[in-house]
């Protein structure tokens, strides 16, 4: 095995042949914002925000997917790719239904660290309003589509760990939209294991356990009359 | 077969026909104005002069001058007819034996026909394309023959490098270095694919291509594999030419009859056989990587490169990729010579370019012309100008080219030069534009057949190509703010160098080019308060 020598952002570092500039940008400390990456899965490239300026190419290259080289230079922040960054994540904010509010991933949410991140305080871009439904068909989990980025890590876990491809992508362009069995409600796909890990490769709230939201809470006032009942006649049961 | 069997095939068909063919167009264009109707017609006509034994009529395919379609043409009489209509179909066939016709002839020494070299072109429109005798009377098949009898591999991908042919699907990659590529990958499984999925608004060169002469592509993909090494091949073809698929199935069955395509063709070791796929009409499936995940039964989405299709392609083998119109080059490079090729063109791009010519020209039909040639001369002399007005832009390239203003007519056709004033080659459309065009709205149209055809699946190209028809709607609507251009600059600037595949990477190229050209269209658009002391010009 063979080691590459490489510079990221003024960083030195060492690196074994075949590893991506993103593992290698890790390893020397600098930071390389991403959202379809989740370690473990595939990478597919398709979020950008890896994107880098290596020197002698007048491309940019996806952090995610491209093998380091001997002797590449790359730059991995700069204010151009600061803005191109900053400009996806309007994009993205502008495209679903983000009310951070009202979401069960709010504090605990990818997008909204890299919206953090990348110091967007607003949206230049006019939000959308997309019409998006909720699927809550499945027994402990559902899906709510106002909030999907299309970063298709449910749908790479689904197929490459867990092995059973309930998830893919229907329909393109805009009206692209992850999709369970053939487009079918969630609940009513019989390959589903409901082993979870959809829920848990979600960087924000879109997919997420039944009972987590604020407008599921349920409050058991009878409760109450029963522990006085309790008390004062000594009934127990209910 | 040997290669005398197949010669006498080719004299057999030459010799045994009536010495008067009537040609009549039933390519797609034509056939939708009902030249079926006319062929039965002329059929008709001829028995019932009872010239059975001297006339001929034959469907062939498309005779190029399209916009005065359907045609007919009478060989060797040299006689073509425009427009013609089932009842002016019999006057035809009495004008053979000295009658008039009814049908209007078109000049045959029209600059748009006398200006064009056939390469690509040569047997469209002479020959019946649902007969493989017809093309093995044109010497068709004999280089398949001879490489693989004569020419070791190498020496295939040596003259395909040496003619300077370059990939014709419009990126312009050096054709011989690409096949050299796949063929020093280690050998094994390969695979040979042609892109048929042309989907460009205006183009129709391919399918014209595939409909008049699907067998000239055969022969070019069969010569490609056994230079690479492949003995299988897919056709990727788009659902929308159902005429085509036809056609093509056809063919290769008539090939494989003859031994020409599948297990030891010509008796020899070589083994190729041709599959067609047929894609959903996705734009996007005409980028490679989408088109392998489309054959492979997936979804037609894009993926990063590297790795190359030719390291891994379909189902991870080495993969060569190449355009219907590069593919029917091959035969006639290897039957004339890779210096007669590299003789025709400029210095960086050799051979002749088949463009669809549309749009506001008197003209409009399929050309070949040779690289070199300037648009004024395809638009004015060829195309015959535009109706009753001036030239104001040509567009070529389709969503990934640009528009080219009337001032740089004299740019000559060829990749570099096309680049350079912000279009490109593409695969061959070429709309003209005449002064009542709102560019803003033609940048806007490109856009929204991008925003259409996005896969989705990255950002930039998905999101952005929406944000960009906003923007230039709103203009249009004369709600748009000096902001909103600003903005609309920025996010060329973001999704060009962003987007993951080629069809985000140049959906910005209509409004960049017409930025470039006509800003004046986008100022007169904006409201006039936000224009910060600068006048609006009305357009």
């Amino acid at each position: 095995m063979s080691v590459k020598t490489l510079k990221i952002d003024g960083v030195e570092i060492a690196i074994e042949e075949g590893a991506t500039i993103l593992q290698a940008a890790r390893e020397a400390g600098v930071h390389i914002p991403t959202l379809c990456h989740l370690d473990g899965v595939s990478d597919v490239g398709a979020c950008r925000l890896c994107l880098v300026e290596i020197e002698g190419n007048n491309r940019l290259l996806p952090a995610c997917v491209t093998e380091v080289i001997e002797g590449m230079v790359i730059t991995a922040n700069n204010p151009r790719l600061k803005e191109y960054r900053r400009m996806i994540v309007e994009m993205l904010f502008s495209e679903g239904n983000h009310v951070c509010a009202v979401c069960v991933a709010n504090g605990n949410c990818q997008l909204q660290d890299l919206a953090i991140e990348l110091g967007m305080d607003h949206s230049r871009f006019p939000y959308r309003f997309p019409e998006r439904d909720v699927d809550l068909s499945h027994e402990q989990f559902a899906i709510d589509h106002n909030r999907c980025v299309l970063c298709t890590r449910c749908v790479r876990v689904c197929d490459e760990i867990e092995g059973a491809h309930v998830w893919d992508v229907g329909f393109r362009g805009a009206a692209a939209k992850v999709i369970t069995g053939l487009n079918q409600p969630w609940g009513e796909v019989d390959a589903c294991t409901s082993c979870g890990k959809c829920v848990d490769a979600c960087p924000t709230g879109a997919i997420f356990r039944k009972g987590a939201t604020v407008a599921e809470m349920d409050r058991d006032r009878n409760k109450l009359q029963f522990l006085v009942t309790a008390r004062e006649k000594k009934e127990w049961t209910r | 077969m040997d290669l005398a069997e197949l010669q006498e095939i080719g004299e057999k068909q030459r010799t045994d026909r009536p010495s008067i063919r009537v040609r009549c167009c039933t390519a797609a264009g034509c056939l939708s104005s009902k030249s079926d109707a006319i062929k039965k017609s002329l059929d008709t006509a001829v028995k019932e002069a009872g010239l059975e034994k001297e006339v001929e009529v034959c469907s062939v395919g498309c005779m190029k001058f399209c916009g005065r379609g359907p045609l007919v043409e009478v060989d060797p009489v040299g006689k073509i007819y425009e427009m013609v209509t089932p009842e002016n179909a019999p006057s035809i066939i009495s004008a053979i034996k000295g009658g008039k016709a009814t049908a209007i002839e078109l000049d045959r020494n029209h600059p748009f026909f006398t200006r064009q070299k056939p390469i690509v072109l040569e047997n469209i429109g002479k020959i019946d394309p649902e007969q493989i005798e017809e093309y093995i009377g044109v010497g068709g098949y004999q280089q398949l023959y001879q490489v693989i009898n004569d020419l070791p591999p190498a020496e295939v991908i040596e003259e395909i490098t040496k003619s300077g042919l370059r990939g014709r699907g419009g990126a312009g990659y050096p054709t011989g270095l690409k096949w050299a590529t796949v063929a020093k990958m280690p050998p094994g499984q390969k695979y040979v694919v042609c892109n048929a999925d042309e989907g460009d608004p205006g183009a129709f060169m391919d399918r014209a291509v595939l409909e008049s002469d699907p067998h000239r592509v055969l022969e070019g993909m069969a010569i490609a594999g056994y230079a690479i090494g492949a003995s299988e091949g897919f056709i990727y073809v788009r659902a929308e030419y159902p005429l085509a698929i036809e056609r093509l199935e056809t063919a290769i069955k008539q090939a494989k009859k003859y031994g020409i395509l599948g297990s030891q063709i010509f008796e020899s070791t070589f083994d190729f056989k041709i599959n067609i796929r047929i894609g959903a009409g996705a734009f996007v499936c005409g980028e490679e990587t989408a088109l392998i995940s489309s054959i492979e039964g997936g979804r037609g989405n894009p993926r990063p490169r590297p790795p190359y299709p030719a390291q891994e392609g379909l189902w991870g083998c080495p993969t060569l990729i190449n355009n219907v119109e590069t593919f029917a080059n091959i035969a006639a490079i290897l039957r004339e010579g890779a210096e007669w090729y590299a003789s025709i063109g400029t210095e960086k791009s050799k051979g002749t370019k088949v463009f669809a010519l549309t749009g506001k020209v008197n003209n409009n039909g399929l050309i070949e012309v040779p690289m070199g040639i300037t648009l004024r001369e395809i638009v004015e002399e060829m195309g015959g100008g535009i109706p009753g007005g001036e030239v104001k832009a040509v567009q070529t390239g389709g969503p990934s080219g640009g528009c080219i203003p009337a001032s740089l007519l004299d740019t000559t056709v060829d990749y570099e030069s096309l680049a350079r004033v912000g279009s490109m080659m593409g695969s061959g459309g070429m709309v003209v534009m005449d002064g009542a065009t709102s560019m803003v709205e033609v940048a806007r149209f490109y856009m929204e057949f991008c925003r259409g055809e996005t896969c989705g699946k990255c950002v930039p190209c998905r999101a952005g190509t929406v944000q960009m028809y906003h923007t230039l709607t709103k203009l249009l609507k004369g709600e748009a703010t000096e902001t909103d251009l600003e903005r609309l600059k920025a996010m060329c600037d973001m999704v060009k160098n962003t987007s993951l595949c080629g069809l985000g990477q140049s959906a910005p190229n209509p409004v960049i080019s017409t930025l470039r050209y006509f800003p004046e269209e986008y100022l007169s658009l904006l409201k006039k308060e936000s224009l910060n002391g600068k006048v609006a010009v009305s357009s």
